[in-house]
């Protein structure tokens, strides 16, 4: 939250080269986030904060750009760099809203069964087309069918009938931080639980349920 | 696609589904019902899933077509949607249309554009129309006469100008449009299935 002071209370010169901030880690948190969330198999906490704080850096350099004049090389690179920006940013929104689409009853319900305290893992705008999604979709099926159907096949449970997330599903991750003690439950009966210690650095191939909560607080990335 | 319509014969169901919610089933006598019933209602069932999950199934292409093809539908993929299908398309579409104006900023943010990583920051574009002087984004200004050919033209530059064929070799053609479209490399795609012909 201190950042996003930070971020947000500052000025941007006449020169499109000094800004009185870091764009560069917020483009790299940026990037994080949209890996992490493009391998993670489940929606992961929504980081509007970063969404908000880069919409406002393409805005300035947008606005540095045309004040600046025509040095062609300086402009086409600055160009590029947006789209490239405006691309990690795009394609971050497009996959979380792929999975909203993708597992609405469940994400939906946890939301609200989540507890006050608990950050929510959608955004405000999120959460509006997320409902507005289930809606539309149960709308469309009884009108499109059950309403033809007798009176009590008429509900269609969704939390059953839409298929969960696959939290066993395997994913790669890199280690920011060590850990230790992270114990790995067995798969099949013969196995049995053991515990493993992640090296700073290391990469590996391990299940996500093991690692959600470190995925969560960014002690391993994703990739 | 094909035809969207799917009624069910309600009569048969109607008449069991009363005798199986009867609970004075045992007591009437007819107890040698309920097997044949517990075989129907589980057919019931499973053609409810199976219908369930073809509309699903056409509700996931036609969300696709959103992002692919934009707000406006061709007309022969239309022709071939439902009523109610027609309903959800628009509804989804305002939907998502909302949420992306909240994105931030003055008019948010159009995350059904930019699909593909940028590659190049020009493209080259041949003139099928006269169109005189054309003025570029950056304050240049471009001669447009038909069969020219015009390297360089900035990749995203808004143009009122519409293609009328593309071109096998990568280029564009350009005519005239009502409406300002962005220049990049999901142009081709949309434009090309919609002038066909």
């Amino acid at each position: 939250m201190a950042e996003e002071a930070d971020l947000l209370g500052q000025d941007s010169d006449g020169d499109s080269e000094e800004v009185v901030l870091t764009p560069a880690e917020l483009i790299d948190r940026l990037e994080q986030a949209w890996m992490n969330e493009k391998f993670a198999p489940e929606l992961l906490e929504n980081k509007s904060e970063i969404v908000e704080c880069v919409m406002e850096q393409l805005e300035h350099m947008e606005e540095n750009l045309k004040r600046a004049k025509k040095g062609d090389l300086k402009v086409s690179i600055h160009q590029m760099e947006m789209e490239r920006i405006r691309f990690v940013l795009s394609s971050y929104l497009r996959c979380r809203l792929m999975k909203i689409e993708k597992f609405f009853p469940h994400i939906l319900e946890k939301e609200k069964t989540r507890r006050e305290e608990e950050p929510s893992i959608l955004s405000p705008e999120e959460f509006v087309f997320a409902k507005e999604f289930l809606a539309n979709t149960e709308t469309y099926l009884k009108d499109a069918a059950l309403k033809h159907m007798p009176p009590n096949l008429q509900k269609v449970d969704l939390l059953r009938t839409v298929p969960k997330p696959d939290l066993d599903a395997y994913v790669f991750l890199r280690v920011k931080e060590r850990q230790e003690n992270i114990l790995v439950e067995p798969e099949s009966d013969e196995q049995r639980d053991y515990v493993i210690d992640l090296e700073e650095g290391s990469q590996h191939l391990i299940r996500y349920r093991t690692i959600a909560p470190l995925v969560a607080s960014g002690a391993v990335q994703l990739i | 696609m094909e035809s969207p319509e799917l009624r069910f014969p309600t009569f048969d169901f109607r008449v069991l589904s009363s005798l199986y919610e009867n609970e004075d089933l045992e007591s009437s006598g007819r107890g040698d019902l309920i097997p044949t019933i517990k075989f129907r209602h589980c057919s019931l069932l499973r053609n409810r899933r199976c219908a369930v999950a073809y509309l699903y199934d056409r509700l996931l292409r036609i969300r696709a077509l959103r992002w692919e093809y934009g707000s406006v539908l061709p007309s022969a993929l239309r022709f071939h949607m439902s009523a109610e299908e027609m309903d959800w398309f628009n509804r989804y579409k305002k939907s998502l249309a909302t949420y992306m104006r909240s994105l931030g900023g003055d008019e948010g943010l159009d995350i059904t554009q930019d699909m593909k990583p940028p590659k190049s920051l020009y493209i080259e574009v041949r003139c099928l129309k006269d169109y005189g002087e054309f003025e570029v984004e950056d304050g240049t200004s471009v001669l447009l006469k038909k069969n020219s050919q015009v390297h360089g033209l900035p990749l995203w530059q808004h143009v009122s100008l519409v293609v009328v064929a593309c071109g096998l070799c990568g280029m564009w053609t350009l005519g005239f449009v009502g409406r300002s479209l962005r220049l990049d490399e999901t142009f081709v795609s949309q434009y090309h299935s919609i002038n066909l012909g």
